[in-house]
């Protein structure tokens, strides 16, 4: 067994490609990520994988539950959380990788990409999570 | 429709208090407000009160006594101070009753407020992956306020500065000590942009309000504090609040816009017509947005303000006199109650050492939080 997806119908495939997002059929509104109970009004899209940096946020302390991540006060290392525009579709929140927290601009360019939840665990026992990083 | 006066009002002070829950401080609160309309318990036609996390109100009157009142809950998140004022003063302006009580009162645990995604229809990973903090939401809402405005990360440290300031002078807050610019600006982040000196603590503490009709707040005789207007309004489309996993590309306005706008045609007054203001600043951050999403001054012109010492105590437009959440804590069911409490002994005169000087006549509470609630009030000596 691989690095598994932290959750169904979060990712397009196996590959981890794109998100799935939420598409409203009456008001054409779009949101991620898809609803917990089915509904016929809504139908999932691939959202887009290149947007820009709206907003951004750095986690500078270990999360409480039910955060399943690496939470050792002693060796956490803070976090980007970004609001990441997607062109014509939404504003996805999501974390930002391969930049450190200083770096981080509004309006920067980012591209999807599926990042290990706790980066020390072994290869085949990996939870995925979706993230952005710059282009 | 009858006015409505605030004829009395109580507090227990807000912090960390061992030994008493909740519910206790609210029973405090409510002795205190009665002896402050020296009136009895059984003078009280009827009451409107909730906590977030100490219980059902209702449940008071077996300290309070058992006098068979018609006593309603109130469990409206942030705003539930707010919405028992509100639903209290309503009851008397209908002419259905002469004297009632709005009380909230809470008492968190130490530390960030623990959520679960499902009670927000959210998925477990969403809170597996480290999304589920209300620090992060405050965090990247004032980042884009400040980027798009072009305030400074000073600014956030000059609320915090005054917040300390002014808690200092107030007996019912819980901070209690000046901090200077310097050390505030050089304390360890949070959530980017906001350090640890820039976000109010969940606490305890409650408040009571008595409301009396015109004609019963004369025949009690104390100064007459009119509350103008009492507002409370939910989202807006485009709003941006806490625990979104997506947001739309088209912003929109905010709760505290439409309370506002309402507030000001109710009581027939504008912004400028305000003595002194009692802002939501759950971080600093909210005290800088909220200027401008009430009315008070233009977005991107905070800053300024701040710098001139335009909402200090002796400025222009005093905001968050008594410290505001970041010095006295935020217990949510009585946050909002603790705004117009300091209103009224402000007009009043009685606020001592944080007294606003010049004889306020109009005072101005918002309170705003999660799931994009907000609630204005308006008084007026």
């Amino acid at each position: 067994m691989g690095a598994q997806p932290i959750a169904d119908n979060l990712f397009t495939d196996d590959n981890m490609t794109a998100l799935v997002g939420a598409r409203n059929k009456q008001t054409g509104q779009i949101f991620f990520p898809l609803p917990l109970t089915p509904n016929d009004n809504i139908e999932p899209i691939a959202l887009a994988t290149r947007g820009t940096v709206w907003t951004y946020t750095v986690q500078r302390f270990p999360p409480k539950t039910p955060y399943a991540g690496p939470a050792d006060p002693v060796n956490f290392k803070p976090y980007v959380v970004a609001y990441v525009s997607l062109p014509g579709q939404t504003m996805v929140e999501s974390r930002l990788t391969g930049v450190e927290p200083e770096d981080v601009k509004i309006g920067m360019e980012v591209e999807f990409t599926a990042i290990p939840l706790d980066p020390d665990a072994p290869a085949d026992q990996q939870i995925m999570i979706h993230a952005f990083q710059p282009v | 429709m009858s006015d409505v006066c605030i004829v009395g009002a109580g507090i227990h002070p807000f912090g960390r208090t061992e030994g008493l829950d909740g519910m206790d401080q609210g029973v405090y609160a409510v002795k205190q407000a009665l002896a402050d309309t020296s009136i009895a318990w059984e003078d009280v036609e009827f009451a409107f009160g909730g906590s977030s996390a100490s219980g059902a109100a209702d449940t008071m009157v077996s300290q309070l006594g058992l006098t068979g009142i018609q006593f309603i809950n109130v469990s409206n998140g942030c705003a539930t101070g707010g919405s028992a004022l509100n639903a209290a003063a309503s009851a008397i302006k209908s002419g259905e009753y002469e004297l009632g009580m709005a009380v909230g009162f809470d008492k968190h645990p130490r530390g960030a407020f623990n959520a679960d995604p499902a009670a927000y229809g959210l998925p477990n990973w969403y809170g597996e992956a480290g999304y589920m903090l209300t620090t992060q939401f405050f965090g990247a809402k004032i980042m884009r306020y400040l980027h798009e405005n072009g305030l400074s990360t000073e600014a956030l440290g000059r609320v915090s500065e005054k917040a300390f300031r002014n808690g200092a002078k107030t007996d019912h807050a819980w901070r209690r000590s000046e901090v200077d610019l310097e050390t505030i600006m050089n304390a360890p982040l949070i959530s980017d942009p906001l350090n640890k000196y820039m976000f109010c603590s969940p606490a305890e503490g409650a408040v009571a309000l008595i409301l009396a009709s015109e004609k019963k707040a004369k025949e009690l005789g104390g100064p007459m504090i009119r509350l103008k207007t009492s507002v409370m309004r939910t989202r807006p489309p485009g709003s941006f609040e806490v625990f979104a996993a997506s947001i739309d590309n088209e912003r929109g306005g905010t709760a505290t816009e439409l309370a506002a706008k309402a507030a000001f045609e109710q009581a027939g007054m504008g912004p400028e017509d305000i003595d002194v203001a009692q802002l939501q600043d759950t971080e600093s951050g909210a005290e800088i947005m909220h200027m401008a999403e009430n009315g008070f001054c233009p977005h991107g012109d905070q800053e300024k303000w701040l710098i001139e010492g335009r909402t200090e105590i002796n400025g222009a437009l005093p905001v968050n006199t008594d410290g505001g959440c970041l010095a006295c804590g935020e217990p949510i069911g009585a946050s909002g109650l603790r705004q117009v409490y300091e209103n009224v002994i402000q007009l009043r005169g009685t606020a001592g050492e944080h007294q606003v000087p010049g004889d306020p006549k109009t005072a101005y509470t918002q309170v705003y939080g999660a799931p994009g609630v907000a609630a204005v009030t308006i008084l007026q000596r």
